[in-house]
């Protein structure tokens, strides 16, 4: 199910708190004010006062200049949270999950929640119609994504952004919208970008390099990219199950029960809610008051409880059960969902989305270390060492493709090993080079192919590399480190061969 | 009318053939046109597959040779979008040039161990598993026993496992379908062009089960293996005839 986010904006959460409690004042020009180095500063303020011209971060004097019957408070910095938690307490009327977002706004999870009010326009209109009768002013927007929700509220004009829409919707926003750090957003107002659309369509190596990778995570999320997730002030229900025992448990085989029959019930669970979990906690209370727990991961959300069986099974024996174990519990505090898997009858081969070959990949995670396990990726640089990277999960996708223009070697030394080379001419191949002892005489070669370092990632001589090929028929990949102009003897420079890898 | 001898025989060997397990049913067609005349080498001229084979190689540079060889049959087990799992003490491959094979990177697994014994638990786990296209194993030593249970796991998986031996102590008997051994040769361009040229190898099936042994010169080129029919086999020939 598509999942739609409510962002609620107070604009004036301060003082209209004031104002609710103080009702005379709502025709007053309202200010709250906290010292800063000796200075009564203005940290909030109502329409009124923002109408007659004060603003906020105006020394108080100022504003009393311009508006003489301005009514003064001193502010409290931790009253918003706590406003706001009594507020996401009172939205769960709209949604199970609400979630606080500082200094003056609510997400609300509205997925499925909506159609009780009829549409989402009526879920809205409720909304604003209670607050504004409580006297709060506020701004509502519903998007796919917390960011585009958040970004319509504060600053679009329509309040609801349909499925799929939000990239549109955001494209005549400014930058502040996709709530960025203060240093991003002047650097953008510095380089005239001012609108998102301005800067939305260009490469995303650039813009890494230039405002670093929150500023694209903060995009992604808000364009549902990347999941962003809420936490809820009412926390779910945890995936927990008990099981006390009559007698305290001593052998292997009682604990073997023991977990069976906790997975079963937390595995029939998650099933009925179409969950999965991705880490599971299988915990011995013993006699003598000590706790013996074993911990299992997957990688993939999973309600199999016999895969899940297999992979405690292997540690059933690090349990010391001691005097006897009087109570297990089964708890499951990474739940995730999981969606169901359309089997398919003419293709057996599911490729990386095989269930049994990502619980292979527990059981081996589980045994040896997920450490061990390692999946590769094309990244976008020429510097051979950088050109693939670690995928983090097992279906991430990787954006670029892999570069088959020149050769390659099947296997690459791990670092360059030097060897000594006699070459002719500058920028020919090498004629003879020993590589750990052994003397190898080139007959043919390709190349040179220069690889220069990346200036903005380190320093470092530029690689001229050859493929190259001896007698016996072996192929190597060499390169020389350093223009062959370059010696300077006193300076103590001078252009290195090495050894890199091993063509098939 | 009595069975001839030639009959009995015939029979027989059909029965061996389903008792040894040799499935020929999920022989996928691009691996023999991919091979070429090498199949001929194979019962029925197909590439056995949810078998071990076995490759045996001694210097680093034949070793590289024999993945090359190996990744230009993986790219078609893969072809159907499955995953392979290559597990190896130290991990070598540079990913970016498995492309060059016609094999997708991102879809190999690589799992980095450091004994032998874990190696082979998670070979046999990992050969279990019905969604790979094919497991290899980088193993120095494999006893008969240990060849078997890794037989015995693929039979119920039908998933292919290569074994890729280097150095190994000693040649000893396994329960591996094929034995091969892949070395470098020289590369030619036509009309002696410089340059290195295409990968090319001197392939030698040393063991075969239900099939003819034997050695071709192959070269690989723009993702199938292409023979290589020239008298360059014959010196080495005269050379071990004539000691």
């Amino acid at each position: 199910m598509q999942k739609r986010f409510v962002s609620i904006w107070f604009r004036h959460l301060k003082t209209d708190w004031f104002i609710r409690r103080q009702p005379h004042l709502k025709e007053a020009p309202v200010v709250l004010t906290s010292s800063d180095h000796g200075r009564m500063m203005v940290t909030a303020l109502n329409a009124l006062a923002h109408k007659q011209g004060v603003d906020i971060n105006m020394v108080l004097a100022d504003a009393r200049a311009i508006i003489p019957s301005l009514q003064v408070f001193s502010d409290e910095p931790e009253r918003p949270a706590k406003l706001l938690t009594g507020f996401a307490e009172w939205f769960i009327r709209y949604t199970p999950s609400v979630a606080v977002d500082l200094p003056d706004g609510l997400i609300l999870d509205a997925t499925g929640c909506t159609h009780l009010w009829g549409s989402e326009k009526q879920y809205l209109t409720d909304i604003i119609k209670r607050l504004h009768n409580f006297g709060y002013d506020i701004r509502v927007a519903i998007a796919d994504t917390i960011g585009a929700a958040w970004a319509i509220a504060r600053f679009g004009e329509d309040m609801i952004v349909e499925n799929g829409e939000q990239t549109t919707a955001l494209l005549s926003l400014p930058p502040s919208a996709l709530r960025l750090e203060t240093e991003t957003i002047e650097l953008l107002e510095k380089l005239g970008l001012r609108q998102v659309n301005n800067f939305i369509h260009m490469p995303r190596s650039a813009l890494r390099r230039r405002f670093g990778l929150l500023f694209l995570k903060k995009l992604d999320q808000a364009l549902g990219y990347e999941e962003e997730v809420i936490y809820p002030i009412q926390p779910v229900e945890p995936y927990q199950e008990r099981l006390p025992c009559l007698e305290p448990i001593l052998t292997a085989k009682g604990i073997e029960i023991a977990l069976e029959k906790l997975l079963d019930i937390v595995c029939n669970r998650l099933k009925k809610e179409e969950k999965g979990l991705r880490v599971a906690l299988f915990k011995g209370y013993r006699v003598d008051g000590k706790i013996e727990k074993i911990e299992i991961g997957t990688i993939r959300p999973s309600c199999n409880g016999r895969h899940l069986y297999k992979l405690f099974e292997d540690k059933i024996s690090t349990i010391e059960p001691a005097m006897g174990i009087e109570l297990f519990i089964m708890e499951a505090p990474k739940v995730e969902d999981l969606f169901p898997v359309q089997e398919k009858m003419w293709e057996h081969i599911a490729g990386l989305d095989n269930i049994s070959l990502s619980e292979l990949l527990d059981r081996i995670a589980g045994k040896i270390g997920a450490t061990h396990i390692l999946r590769y990726l094309p990244d976008e640089h020429y510097w051979p060492e950088r050109s693939f990277k670690l995928a983090s999960s097992i279906n991430e996708k990787s954006p670029t493709n892999w570069k088959t223009g020149k050769p390659r070697p099947l296997q690459m030394l791990p670092k360059p090993e030097p060897i000594e080379v006699t070459a002719p001419l500058p920028d020919y191949p090498p004629m003879l080079f020993r590589y750990k002892g052994k003397l190898h005489k080139i007959l043919k070669a390709d190349g040179p192919e220069r690889i220069e370092p990346e200036w903005w990632l380190q320093d470092g001589k530029l690689r001229d590399y050859y493929y190259v090929e001896d007698e016996e028929g072996y192929r190597y990949w060499l390169f020389r480190s350093g223009h062959y102009e370059d010696t300077d003897p006193i300076a103590n420079r001078q252009f290195q061969w090495f050894m890199h890898g091993f063509f098939a | 009318m009595p069975e001839t001898k030639s009959d009995i025989i015939a029979r027989l060997r059909k029965d061996i053939f389903s008792y040894q397990k040799c499935n020929t049913l999920l022989n996928s067609t691009d691996i023999n046109a991919k091979l070429g005349s090498l199949k001929k080498a194979f019962y029925n001229n197909r590439f056995p597959l949810g078998v071990i084979h076995e490759f045996i190689c001694e210097a680093v540079e034949d070793e590289v040779s024999t993945g090359g060889f190996m990744a230009g049959l993986l790219s078609s087990l893969m072809q159907n979008g499955g995953a392979t799992i290559w597990i190896g003490a130290g991990h070598k491959i540079f990913p970016p040039a498995l492309q060059s094979f016609g094999v997708a990177p991102q879809k190999i697994i690589f799992i980095d161990l450091h004994t032998e014994k874990e190696i082979l638990w998670a070979m046999e786990e990992a050969l279990k598993c019905d969604g790979l296209a094919a497991v290899i194993g980088e193993l120095k030593n494999l006893s008969f026993t240990a060849s078997r249970r890794l037989q015995l796991s693929v039979e119920k998986s039908h998933v292919t496992g290569f074994i890729l031996r280097r150095n190994p102590r000693n040649m000893n008997t396994t329960a591996c379908v094929t034995r091969w051994k892949i070395t470098s040769l020289p590369g030619k361009l036509a009309d002696e062009m410089p340059g290195v040229g295409f990968p090319r190898w001197d392939v030698e099936l040393l063991k075969v089960r239900n099939g003819k042994p034997g050695n071709w010169q192959i070269e690989f080129v723009a993702g199938h293996f292409r023979h290589i029919y020239k008298t360059v086999s014959i010196p080495q020939l005269q050379k071990k005839k004539t000691g």
